[in-house]
């Protein structure tokens, strides 16, 4: 694009000389594409902050979108984007709110169509490419963290209850265990005890971002519960600041086994059963 | 009370269901973390939180949060401050005892959240609903 000195200030005039009519205009015309999903007030703002940094820009010397004079007008597409994304408007309505000033200039300048018109309108055209592209990306961007948010959200849900091996079944906890989801877990967990007739369980706890006291009384009952059924638990996946943060809360486990990894709870339950890995026989063989 | 001056806009979590609990945590995690807390300070305060939040909604019947990144002239930190119109707490002595529950908890919630954190307060009257101020420093 580059833009040139001159063609900056002839840039920035045209804008300026209609600055009412064409932000008028061009508010309407995102009005119309949204439909009415945002209140005129807060898009007359927009667009008002838009055409502002715009002239700002050029003003301040801007060659390309993507130059050092830019920074302004850049977080002000990045911000616009960032808030369709989140409102959940598509990528094609939130750059629309962008493009839409070329149909409002276009307007303007119908009655002098003369040349040098004309080739400002193209530079600035250009410019305007740039802003909706970058609109396009910042959108984007901002979808897909929303996406990530989500899919944590989801993994939060999921409570496999796996056969780790004979005997031994485990629960790898992820993520929020409120009382629904105890529950969920603490029904299933047992329920694979007496299908599988385990005598032990494992409980993992790598994935638990925080234990307060309602995670630690969900778990204590479940362990409770499957001694009832005849079964040991092991709590595993204990990480430093977790110990540290359980042992200020005044929590106490008993005598609940306890480990800091689940190999190592399935290593102890092994020992226990007598039977012993491979690795552990070969070595002492060796 | 705790001195230091703001840094920023307070955020406020509204505090109204159980999901609202887990947002509280969130919040209070990416402050921790953007305010530069070790991993175990990060957790201990995100855990007081956790408890105090769940207090609010259980025992004060919902209210808020309101977490801000504070700086003392030598160190940051990162104060919470929970409210509800809730009924009070009548023996906040008896409250604040190891084990001691009114519903069915491991009672160490209070006592727990004020060993979490450096700076502990907390007003509440019968009536008058409970207003707890925590504070965690970084080191
Ligand atoms: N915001 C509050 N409003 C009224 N009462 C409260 C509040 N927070 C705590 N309490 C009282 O203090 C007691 C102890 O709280 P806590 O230590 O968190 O234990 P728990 O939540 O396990 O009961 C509660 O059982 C309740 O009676
Ligand atoms: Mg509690």
């Amino acid at each position: 694009m580059a833009l040139d000195a001159e063609s900056r200030s002839r840039l920035s005039r045209l804008l300026t000389e209609h600055a009412e009519r064409l932000t008028e205009r061009w508010t309407g015309l995102v009005v119309a594409s949204l439909r009415g999903r945002l209140s005129q007030a807060e898009l007359a703002r927009q667009v008002r902050e838009l055409h502002r940094s715009m002239i700002d820009a050029l003003a301040g010397g801007l060659t390309d979108l993507a130059d050092e004079h830019g920074g302004e007008l850049r977080a002000v597409l990045s911000e616009l984007s960032r808030g369709r994304a989140r409102q959940g408007f598509s990528a094609t309505e939130t750059a629309i709110s962008v493009f839409a000033i070329k149909d409002a200039l276009l307007e303007l300048i119908e009655q002098d169509r003369d040349a040098a018109t004309l080739r400002d309108f193209l530079a600035l055209s250009a410019l305007i490419d740039q802003m909706g592209l970058f609109t396009f990306e910042s959108y984007v961007r901002t979808r897909e963290s929303l996406i990530a948010d989500q899919a944590e959200q989801l993994l939060e849900l999921s409570t496999p209850v796996v056969k780790l091996w004979e005997g031994v079944v485990a629960v790898p906890l992820v993520g929020t265990l409120d009382s629904a989801r105890a529950q969920v877990v603490m029904e299933r967990l047992l329920q694979t005890l007496v299908d599988t007739g385990s005598p032990y369980a494992i409980i993992d706890i790598t994935g638990v971002p925080a234990v307060d006291t309602q995670v630690a009384q969900h778990i204590l009952k479940t362990v409770v519960a499957a001694r009832l059924m005849g079964a040991d638990c092991i709590i595993s996946g204990i990480r430093p600041q977790i110990a540290q943060t359980i042992v200020a809360l005044g929590i106490e486990f008993g005598d609940i086994a306890t480990k800091a990894s689940l190999a190592d709870a399935l290593r102890h339950v092994l020992r226990l059963t007598g039977v012993e890995t491979t690795s552990r026989r070969a070595r002492r063989e060796a | 009370m705790t001195a230091g001056i703001d840094l920023g806009m307070p955020a406020t979590q509204a505090i109204r269901s159980d999901e609202d609990v887990v947002r509280v945590r969130q919040l209070v995690r990416t402050t921790a973390v953007a305010a530069k807390l070790s991993l175990v300070d990060q957790t201990k305060l995100v855990t007081a939180a956790s408890e105090l939040a769940r207090n609010t909604l259980i025992y004060g019947g919902g209210g808020a949060a309101e977490v801000t990144t504070i700086d003392d002239g030598l160190r940051r930190g990162i104060r919470i401050v929970f409210t509800d119109q809730g009924p009070g707490i009548p023996d906040l002595d008896l409250a604040l005892t190891d084990g001691y529950t009114t519903g069915g908890g491991l009672g160490l919630g209070l006592s727990g959240a004020r060993r979490l954190v450096d700076d502990f307060d907390i007003r509440t009257g019968v009536g008058e609903g409970t207003r707890v101020t925590v504070t965690k420093w970084s080191r």
